[in-house]
């Protein structure tokens, strides 16, 4: 059964104000519950905001540091899951599922994309 | 980037719609089927009861578009043919009562018709582990409806799986649901002595069904990743459905570490890869990681007197000696030695003292493992069993007596029943005879490989 990294694509500069609401938080905890006792979470966390993130680049040679926030991104990595799904399918609906917690307000990107060997 | 929502042609939506019905239904189909066999009382008739909902959904949902909640869709969707179902049999009953026949059969009582909570679904689901994996059946049927009903596998995939050709497998599983109900088998979690010995079943199907995959007794694979996969999510539902239950965690953690090394278990012509020779660089380390926590939490929840672990336990407590060292000579054989100890005294087995003597040989020196291997050439249960004289051979050869350790090599691998693994040891038995050849290899037995 293949593993899935799912990336929670957000945009910094429109995320809604004060971040999830405690309804949302809620019901995110809920179905991350669920999908952990289905078997298939393996592991999932949110992360800090670019603000306080780092990247490092190696171009031709040379290495180069750009401390955040990286507002030039529209969007940027939020957070992300590792699946052990049956198929494409089913980590796209679990995905699906996890979108849906949202409030209509919300803009968020998920890419679900599987992990190698 | 394409966007697949919504799709341009009706023709892709439909087949869209249809991948989408296929793949929730098969992600909730065990707890479907559970939560209709509460209403039924009858697995076999609740599978079906649950197809006709999948069937409902493939005719509505094309039109209609699919639900919010199509989980909850099928599932309230079963519930109503199955709450049909035992009205209509109840009707049935009084009349057969109002013209003064004698009923052979009391009618089948309706569980509460509330709607689902997860508590309750998470019991329903138990008691569907416990009746899948009932004594009352034989192994291959308990380890086929269990990759049925709670691994949501189809007919096919579960012979592809075994071995087994699919009419005989369909058969299988057609003869476990009429014996279960032939049995009036229960549809309820046991409590007392006999849950400890319906639970030991519950851990064996899915242990055995994990060994199938990750050390296939036969063929062409010597690693079937998909049959260990079903096994591993199926020790993380468990304990997620009996979170107190030490040995369930102890399972859960002997699977996941045994899983961290299967990228290493096979070379790039899939074969066999000694535990020796796999790159510890390339455990999964998420696996690891996961295995010591079930592992903390087999420990957290062992019964009195403290840390008394089970035999799953004590497995996965070895298999975290191997995940915490950073290499194979770094292991720390002793302790290794002295779990097989505790693993003799709580689960005896012949196999388990060829481990013990694999662990010795190393943590006290070569022949004070072949004085316990010697002394199990004569137990009749490891007659054919190929890793004996595997093992034999392997510490033979590292004494020096080569001639001896080849005639071993060759019986091994007239016993190995895995294309994969007769390979090796010829290839093992050849370098006895080459000499020096490639050096001394290490002991590599069923556990210190498998666990």
């Amino acid at each position: 059964m293949p593993r899935y990294l799912t990336m929670i694509r957000i945009d910094e500069n429109n995320a809604p104000e004060g971040g999830p609401s405690p309804e949302l938080q809620e019901r995110m905890g809920a179905l991350l519950e669920e999908i952990t006792r289905a078997g298939v979470m393996l592991d999932t966390a949110g992360l800090r905001p670019t603000a306080e993130g780092t990247r490092v680049t190696w171009d031709k040679g040379e290495l180069s540091t750009t401390d955040g926030p990286f507002t030039e991104t529209k969007e940027v990595i939020g957070g992300y899951s590792i699946c052990q799904a049956k198929n494409m399918a089913e980590a796209v609906e679990w995905t699906k599922r996890f979108l849906k917690t949202h409030e209509d307000y919300w803009t968020i990107t998920a890419e679900v994309r599987e992990i190698e060997g | 980037m394409a966007v697949s929502h919504p799709p341009e042609h009706p023709r892709q939506a439909a087949q869209a719609t249809r991948q989408a019905i296929e793949t929730v239904f098969r992600m909730e189909s065990p707890r479907i089927i559970a939560g209709v066999t509460r209403i039924v009382r009858d697995v076999g008739i609740a599978e079906e009861l649950a197809q006709d909902a999948l069937v409902a959904a493939l005719e509505q949902w094309p039109a209609q578009g699919v639900p919010d909640n199509p989980g909850a869709w099928l599932m309230a969707t079963a519930r109503n043919r199955a709450v049909d179902l035992v009205r209509r049999r109840e009707r049935y009953a009084r009349k057969l009562a109002e013209v003064g026949r004698d009923l052979e059969t009391a009618p089948a009582q309706a569980g509460p018709l509330e709607p689902a909570d997860p508590d309750a679904i998470d019991d329903d689901l138990l008691r569907l582990v416990f009746i899948a994996c009932h004594p009352v059946l034989s192994t291959e049927a308990r380890v086929a409806l269990t990759l049925r009903l709670l691994g949501g596998l189809s007919t096919a995939e579960i012979a592809r799986a075994m071995l087994a050709p699919e009419p005989t497998v369909a058969q299988r599983i057609v003869r476990a649901k009429r014996t279960l109900a032939a049995r009036a088998v229960a549809f309820e979690v046991p409590y007392g002595p006999d849950r400890d010995a319906r639970l030991g079943s519950v851990l064996e199907v899915i242990y055995l069904i994990f060994n199938e995959g990750y050390a296939a007794t036969a063929g062409d694979d010597l690693v079937r990743p998909a049959l260990c996969e079903d096994a591993l999510r199926l020790a993380r539902v468990l304990t997620a459905l009996m979170p107190e239950e030490s040995e369930a965690h102890g399972l859960a953690a002997l699977l996941e570490l045994q899983a961290s090394r299967t990228a290493t278990r096979t070379g790039p012509a899939g074969e066999p890869v000694l535990l020796k020779d796999q790159s510890r660089a390339h455990w999964n380390q998420m696996l690891v990681r996961r295995g010591f926590a079930a592992l903390a939490r087999a420990q957290a929840t062992a019964p009195s007197p403290a840390g008394a672990l089970g035999p799953y336990a004590l497995q996965a407590a070895i298999a975290a000696c191997h995940a915490h060292a950073h290499s194979y000579e770094e292991t720390d054989w002793q302790q290794i030695a002295t779990l097989y100890g505790l693993l003799a005294a709580r689960a005896p087995s012949p196999v388990v003292e060829l481990n013990r003597a694999v662990a010795v040989a190393m943590a006290q020196g070569t022949e004070a493992g072949l004085v316990l291997v010697d002394a199990l050439t004569a137990e009749p249960v490891l007659k054919d069993y190929h890793l004996l004289p595997s093992v034999r051979g392997d510490l033979l050869e590292r004494l020096g007596r080569t001639d001896e350790a080849h005639a071993e090599f060759e019986r091994a691998a007239s016993l190995a029943r895995n294309e994969r693994e007769r390979e090796l040891l010829l290839a093992r038995a050849a370098d006895c005879w080459a000499g020096s050849g490639r050096g001394a290899r290490p002991a590599e037995s069923a556990s210190c490989e498998g666990a």
